[in-house]
């Protein structure tokens, strides 16, 4: 039990090393650039049913990391003004689709494979994201 | 010293770097820098709570869950048991892509199906540790009702993976 306990721990303390000094650099991004870019999110985020997942799910598939780092992040812009649908449809973009390690997927999974998975996951990001919308204006 | 900023992590480097991006931005402007900081720290101080409480559940699902056992159920013969085992790996096993993919390639080689593969890489945003970070940020409604489509539609999407990857058979064991 001991023993167990100690590489969790150790398996722990990696995510942690891996997975903090990311969160604060987000945060320390973020923390700068919306002053910046505060009036333009209204602007580019209009809450249409087509472009904001559009634009998210385009932002999330080239952004890559732990999908905590994506909830910090889509968060954070959501609190300047980037509507609910777009931060939706990045969070579940940053997780579902690998633009970035396309070539190490194609390498381990193949070719067909990885294309057709990415293809699909990012308008599957865009649908859950309109229908998570739609769901909650039901709900509410 | 370059040796060790090599040897640092992804994260690591991008934490340094936005480092060095704050002292510039201080030099050109110093209290727009500061009011910056100021932001960040405001922000850090609400996250970190919610941050000690995810590493805990981690370690309590680090101490309790073996991938081991899970990869010995993601086999060509999995049957429904495939299905629930891939969904619940996908969930429970914290780990970046670049970990991710050559675990299951490794898998591939040990004949799991492309289905459960598309599984597993589809339900990773549902994963019991980050929810409380989601929630936090997005609310409990909006946390339950987008969990709920993601593992629909990853079964969804393991349906038409298979349906796609027919054409190559079954994947071979060894």
């Amino acid at each position: 039990m001991i023993h167990n306990m100690k590489a969790a721990f150790q398996k722990t303390l990696q995510n942690i090393k891996m997975a903090i000094p990311m969160i604060i650099g987000i945060l320390m991004l973020i923390s700068l650039f919306n002053p910046l870019f505060q009036g333009y999110y209204s602007k580019v985020f209009t809450g249409n049913y087509f472009f904001d997942p559009l634009i998210g799910a385009i932002a999330g598939s080239v952004s890559f990391g732990i999908p905590v780092a994506s909830y910090v992040t889509g968060g954070e812009l959501l609190k300047e003004g980037v509507s609910l649908l777009a931060v939706t449809a990045f969070i579940l973009a940053w997780s579902m689709v690998g633009t970035l390690f396309l070539p190490l997927e194609i390498s381990t999974l193949g070719k067909k494979f990885a294309i057709w998975r990415n293809s699909m996951n990012f308008f599957i990001s865009i649908a859950i994201a309109i229908l998570t919308i739609i769901t909650l204006e039901i709900i509410s | 010293m370059i040796e060790k900023f090599q040897k640092l992590s992804g994260g690591a480097k991008f934490m340094l770097f936005m480092i060095v991006v704050y002292l510039i931005a201080g030099v050109v402007d110093f209290s727009f820098a500061a009011s910056a900081f100021h932001g960040f720290l405001a922000n850090l101080s609400k996250l970190l709570p919610i941050m000690v409480f995810v590493y805990v559940i981690i370690f309590i699902v680090n101490l309790f869950l073996h991938p081991e056992k899970i990869k010995h159920h993601l086999g060509h013969d999995s049957g429904l048991k495939g299905w629930a085992y891939a969904s619940l790996g996908s969930v429970l096993i914290i780990t970046p892509p670049y970990v991710m993919f050559p675990l299951l390639g490794q898998l591939k080689e040990h004949g799991m199906k492309y289905s459960l593969m598309a599984v597993f890489l589809g339900n990773r945003n549902v994963q019991p540790a980050f929810l409380p970070v989601m929630v936090y940020y997005f609310g409990l409604s909006f946390t339950i009702v987008v969990s709920c489509y993601i593992l629909a539609f990853s079964i969804l999407s393991g349906i038409i993976m298979s349906r796609i990857m027919r054409e190559y058979g079954s994947v071979k064991i060894g």
